[in-house]
């Protein structure tokens, strides 16, 4: 693992709020020259830590009014049933994250769709027809937010 | 405004490759680099491409644990969704927030260095919290899926 400084954790900061900034720019607010900047990001890169880029899109200006988070517990045991299971979920266009969990369910699904109707139709006709599925719990989400994380200065300031 | 099939396949190419060039989506879209650029300024102008984020990988940075807080809210106390939230806010581990209409009210995404650091995160920050009726974690053993990638 590699040491970050003040300087790293800002440079993730503003690349999580905008990845399409240039070095030159990036470097400005930071007052880092371009080269710098420019160094500071491979090394992010070249360690793992920045891992891609997302697109944000404005889901329901795209007609999905619906994020649903699935809490789902497996009926059948064993791991054929564990590979399945995740093979077949993880391929519903609409499922957008399958997390395997410890705790009252086995998986975490994030589910989006055009709207509760909609939602409906993934559910019944795709998720519940899943061999080993057992319970669902299904949570609507009204809000979100994301935070940024633990990446604030270390130094001369308290978290 | 009016998304044709044309946007939706350009925002689904984009979609699957955040880092490429306009003249690489142009091309894979079948677009002129101008009617493409076009296109992307005006999905921009309306709001519909937010913007491209960097994904962190909170793992490598040395946050192994993941826990999925389930929270049951006090809804008898007036403004206590307000206050629990604002209260979250305040924990930089928490890094993301949902709330829900359904059996839970609110989802804290906690990250932890190791077992130890989310034991004392759990203990000092997030069981202080106000207005709590009920808490559950979902520790995370594995992402399968995570591309959070719309179905355009």
């Amino acid at each position: 693992m590699i040491d970050l400084d003040d300087l790293d954790r800002a440079l993730l900061r503003a690349l999580a709020a905008d990845a399409s900034q240039s070095a030159g720019a990036l470097g400005r607010n930071l007052g880092l020259s371009q080269p710098a900047t420019w160094r500071r990001i491979r090394r992010l890169e070249q360690a793992g830590i920045l891992a891609g880029r997302r697109l944000d899109l404005d889901k329901t200006r795209l007609g999905f009014g619906v994020t649903v988070f699935l809490g789902i517990k497996l009926a059948a045991r064993g791991r054929t049933s564990l590979e399945d299971f995740e093979r077949a979920i993880s391929a519903i266009p609409e499922v957008q994250a399958v997390h395997h969990v410890l705790g009252r369910f086995d998986y975490r699904v994030r589910v989006v769709a055009r709207d509760l109707a909609d939602f409906e139709r993934v559910l019944r006709r795709r998720v519940m027809t899943l061999p080993s599925v057992g319970d669902i719990e299904s949570n609507v989400v009204l809000s979100e937010e994301i935070r940024p994380g633990p990446l604030r200065a270390a130094t001369g300031s308290v978290d | 405004m009016q998304i044709d099939d044309m946007d939706r396949r350009l925002l689904r190419y984009y979609q699957a490759d955040p880092a490429l060039s306009a003249a690489a989506l142009a091309e894979t879209a079948g677009l002129t680099r101008a009617a493409c650029w076009r296109r992307l300024e005006k999905l921009r102008a309306a709001g519909v491409i937010r913007g491209v984020r960097a994904v962190i990988d909170w793992g490598k940075l040395g946050y192994a644990v993941e826990v999925s807080l389930r929270v049951a809210v006090d809804k008898t106390q007036p403004g206590a969704f307000d206050a629990v939230v604002a209260r979250a806010r305040e924990i930089p581990e928490v890094i993301e927030i949902q709330t829900f209409l359904g059996r839970v009210d609110l989802r804290l995404s906690v990250r932890a260095r190791d077992m130890a650091h989310y034991q004392q995160i759990y203990h000092d920050r997030i069981l202080t919290l106000p207005h709590l009726a009920d808490i559950e974690g979902l520790m995370r053993v594995a992402t399968i899926k995570d591309d959070e990638s719309l179905p355009l």
